[in-house]
C-alpha cells in the first residue's frame, strides 16, 4: 500500500494481488460447488469461518469501485451509473443462462432417476411440472437454484451501488457508516429480499452489502487510511490469534471427536454462525484473513510475475466468465461424478480438468479482447471505461 | 463436514484395506453415532419397569411405500433391533408418519401423539420436506424449539433425525442449512441428534451402498431403512448407557 502517493497513482495501477486472489477464490468456489468433492478437502472454509465467497464479493466491491469510480470523475455520475448497470444487466443475462442449464440437468434427472428410497426427496421435481410458475420466479430472482445464489446477490448490489459510489467518492467514512448502519439495521431487523418459494435469500444482500461497500472504500482512498493499522503488530497478532481459534474450531466440524474440547458456553453463543446474514465472526475471519495477507504479500511482490501464478491471475481478470463457466463445471462435474457412481479418483480429476478448463478459457477471452484491441495493456492507456467490463 | 471421512474411506479403498466386504456389513464408525447428550429417561423406563415405547414421528422417508412397506422402514427394523440387542423388556416402536408434514405440522400434532403414547422416547425425523418447501431455516429451527420442548415436559426423550443423503437430487434439493440447524438445536436442547444425512454419505462414500443408483425394486431401499434400523438402535443404547453386559448386571 503506496501511502505516501496521492489517491491518483494509487488508482491508476492494477493491483495484480486482486486478480491473483480472486482467481483463487474462483477456483474454491467452483471446487466447493462440487457436492462430495474430495479436492474441496482443500479449500479455506474448511480451515475457518469465512469461505471464498466473503473474498469474491470484497474484490468485487473493491474494483467495481476502482473501475467505475474513475468512470464517474471523469465522466459524470449519469454516464458511469449507465455501465454499472448494464454490467448488472450482463449477470442477469449470466444467470438466467446458467438457470437454462440447470433446468436441463433437472429434466434429465427427472426422466432418468427413480429410487423408492428417495420417493420423498423426488418431490422436488413437482416444482419443475409447473414451468410456467418456476421460470417466472427464476427470472424476479426469486427462485434461485442451489448454489445459483451468488450473481443474484451481485446484480442486487450493482444495482444499488451508484449511489453508494456517488458518496463514496465524496465523503467515504459516511459511506462505509451508512453500509455499517444497514447491516446492523439488517440484523436486527431481520430484512432480506423474499425468495419462492418459501423464506428468504440465501446471501441476503443487506448484510452483504457491508462486504461490498468495505471493498468499494478501501479502492477509494481508504485502504492508504489503513496502512498504518496494517502495520501496527497489535493487529497483526489479533488477527493470527483469531485465525487460529477459528482453525481450532473448525477442527471440530470434521473431527467430531474433538468438539467435546469446544466449552458448551462457548458453542451456544457462537452457533450457527450465520453466511445468510455474514455472521459478524465470518466478517471477522475475512478482515484478519485480510490484514495477514496484505501484511505478507506485498503490492511489489516479485512473485505476482512468477508464471506459477499466472493461470490464477488471469482467471481473476475475468472474473464474470470465469465465476459462471465455474458454476457450468461444477453443475457437469457433478453429472459426471453422479452417472460414474465415481469415486475419489474420479472427483480429483473432474476438478482438475475444470481448473484447466478455466484457465484455458481465462486465456482464451484475453486473445479476444487483446484482438479487439482491448487487452490489458491497451486498457491502461485508454481511458476508456470499456475496461469497466472486466474489472468489476 | 464429512469430508473427513471421504478422505479416510478413499485412503482405505485405494489401499485395498478395507476390512469389511462392501455391502455386506453396514455397520458405522463409531464417531458417527457418538452423543454428547444422554438419554437418562429411556435409561430408567428399561432399568425399572423393563419397558420401552418409542414414538416415531416423521415425513415420507420414515416409511417405504410398497408391499408391506411400512414392515421394512426403519421404525419396525428398529423396534426389532433393540428386542434383540434388550431382551427381556417390553418395547414398542409407534411410527406416525405422514408425507408432506413439515416440522411446524409435526410439532402442532406432538402434543396429542404424547398424551396418546405415552413415549419415553421419541424418534423425530425432520427437515426434509421444509427443504422441499424452502421453509425459512429460521422459522424451521422455532418450530423444532417448539417440538423438543414439548417432548421434553412430557417426560420423554428426544432422538432427533435429519435427512437422507441423497446425491441425485442434492444439485435441487439443498440440505445444508435445516442440517446446521438441527445440529445447533440438538446442542441447545441437549438431545441427541441421529446424523442420518452423515450415515448415509458415508456407506456412499465407503462403497457400501451406491445410492446413485437408479432402480424401481425395493430390495436396496429396504436394506438401508434396516441399517438405519440398526445404528439408530446402536446410538439409542450407547446414549442411555444400557449396553448389553450392564443390562444382565442390573436386575
Amino acid at each position: 500500500m503506496a501511502m505516501a502517493s496521492p489517491p491518483q497513482a494509487v488508482s491508476s495501477e492494477r493491483d495484480l494481488r486482486l486478480d491473483l486472489i480472486r482467481g483463487l477464490a474462483l477456483w474454491l468456489i467452483f471446487l466447493d460447488h462440487i457436492p462430495e468433492n474430495i479436492v474441496s478437502w482443500i479449500t479455506i472454509r474448511n480451515y475457518g469461518f469465512s469461505d471464498a465467497t466473503e473474498i469474491f464479493i470484497f474484490i468485487s466491491g473493491y474494483t467495481a469501485a476502482f473501475v467505475y469510480g474513475r468512470a464517474m470523475r471523469e465522466r459524470g455520475f449519469i454516464l458511469s451509473s449507465a455501465r454499472i448497470l448494464r454490467r448488472a444487466w450482463q449477470i442477469y443475462v449470466a444467470h438466467i443462462f446458467l438457470f437454462t442449464i440447470f433446468m436441463a440437468e433437472i429434466a434429465y434427472v427427472a426422466a432418468t432417476f427413480d429410487n423408492p428410497l428417495y420417493a420423498e426427496e423426488m418431490k422436488i421435481l413437482d416444482f419443475f411440472k409447473q414451468p410456467d410458475v418456476i421460470v417466472f420466479q427464476a427470472l424476479l430472482l426469486k427462485f434461485k437454484p442451489v448454489n445459483m445464489d451468488v450473481l443474484p446477490l451481485y446484480i442486487v448490489l450493482l444495482v444499488l451501488f451508484p449511489p453508494m459510489l456517488f458518496v463514496l467518492l465524496r465523503l467515504p467514512n459516511l459511506a462505509l457508516a451508512a453500509s455499517a448502519l444497514i447491516y446492523a439495521l439488517t440484523l436486527k431487523m431481520d430484512w432480506n429480499l423474499p425468495a419462492y418459494p418459501n423464506g428468504v435469500w440465501f446471501f441476503n444482500p443487506f448484510a452483504w452489502q457491508l462486504l461490498f461497500v468495505f471493498g468499494a472504500w478501501c479502492a477509494v482512498g481508504g485502504a492508504p487510511r489503513l496502512a498504518a493499522l496494517l502495520r501496527s503488530r497489535a493487529v497483526l497478532v489479533a488477527a493470527i490469534v483469531y485465525l487460529v481459534f477459528a482453525f481450532c474450531v473448525s477442527l471440530t466440524w470434521n473431527f467430531e471427536s474433538l468438539e467435546r474440547f469446544v466449552p458448551l458456553l462457548l458453542r451456544q453463543w457462537m452457533y450457527p454462525i450465520d453466511k445468510t446474514n455474514l455472521d459478524v465472526l465470518r466478517f471477522a475471519h475475512f478482515l484478519a484473513l485480510a490484514a495477514v495477507t496484505v501484511r505478507f504479500v506485498r503490492r511489489d511482490w516479485p512473485g505476482l510475475k512468477s508464471p506459477i501464478l499466472q493461470p490464477a491471475i488471469r482467471c481473476g481478470q475475468h472474473s464474470l466468465e470465469i465465476f459462471c463457466l465455474g458454476v457450468f463445471l461444477a453443475f457437469a462435474g457433478q453429472f459426471i461424478i453422479a452417472e460414474a457412481s465415481g469415486g475419489p479418483l474420479l472427483q480429483t480429476f473432474v476438478s482438475v480438468l475444470g481448473l484447466i478448463i478455466m484457465t484455458a478459457t481465462a486465456y482464451l477471452i484475453s486473445w479476444y479482447k487483446g484482438m479487439e484491441g482491448r487487452g490489458p495493456r491497451v486498457r491502461v492507456k485508454s481511458a476508456d471505461a470499456d475496461l469497466a467490463e472486466r474489472g468489476a | 463436514m464429512t469430508f473427513l471421512i471421504t478422505v479416510l474411506a478413499a485412503i482405505a479403498l485405494a489401499s485395498g484395506a478395507a476390512a469389511a466386504t462392501p455391502g455386506d456389513d453396514c455397520d458405522v464408525p463409531a464417531s458417527l453415532i457418538a452423543s454428547d447428550a444422554d438419554l437418562a429417561r429411556m435409561a430408567g423406563a428399561i432399568k425399572e419397569r423393563h419397558r420401552l415405547d418409542i414414538s416415531v414421528v416423521g415425513s415420507a422417508s420414515s416409511a417405504l411405500a410398497g408391499p408391506d412397506g411400512a414392515r421394512f422402514s426403519y421404525p419396525a427394523q428398529l423396534e426389532q433391533v433393540l428386542k434383540e440387542r434388550l431382551p427381556g423388556n417390553d418395547i414398542k416402536v409407534t411410527a406416525h408418519v405422514l408425507p408432506r408434514q413439515t416440522t411446524a405440522d409435526m410439532a402442532t400434532a406432538l402434543p396429542k401423539i404424547l398424551a396418546e403414547d405415552r413415549p419415553t422416547l421419541v424418534i423425530w425425523q425432520a427437515g426434509t420436506v421444509d427443504a422441499l418447501r424452502g421453509v425459512e431455516p429460521e422459522e424451521f429451527r422455532v418450530h423444532l424449539d417448539k417440538g423438543v420442548a414439548a417432548i421434553a415436559a412430557a417426560n420423554a426423550d428426544a432422538v432427533m433425525m435429519n435427512m437422507q443423503y441423497s446425491p441425485r437430487t442434492e444439485s435441487m434439493l439443498g440440505v445444508t442449512a435445516y442440517a446446521d440447524v438441527m445440529r445447533w438445536v440438538a446442542e441447545r436442547h441437549d438431545v441427541v441428534l441421529f446424523d442420518r444425512l452423515a450415515v448415509m454419505r458415508y456407506w456412499s462414500d465407503a462403497g457400501i451402498f451406491d445410492l446413485y443408483a437408479a432402480t424401481s425394486g425395493y430390495a436396496m431401499a429396504r436394506r438401508v431403512h434396516q441399517c438405519i434400523g440398526r445404528a439408530l438402535a446402536a446410538q439409542i443404547i450407547q446414549a442411555g448407557h444400557l449396553e448389553a453386559g450392564n443390562m444382565q448386571i442390573s436386575r
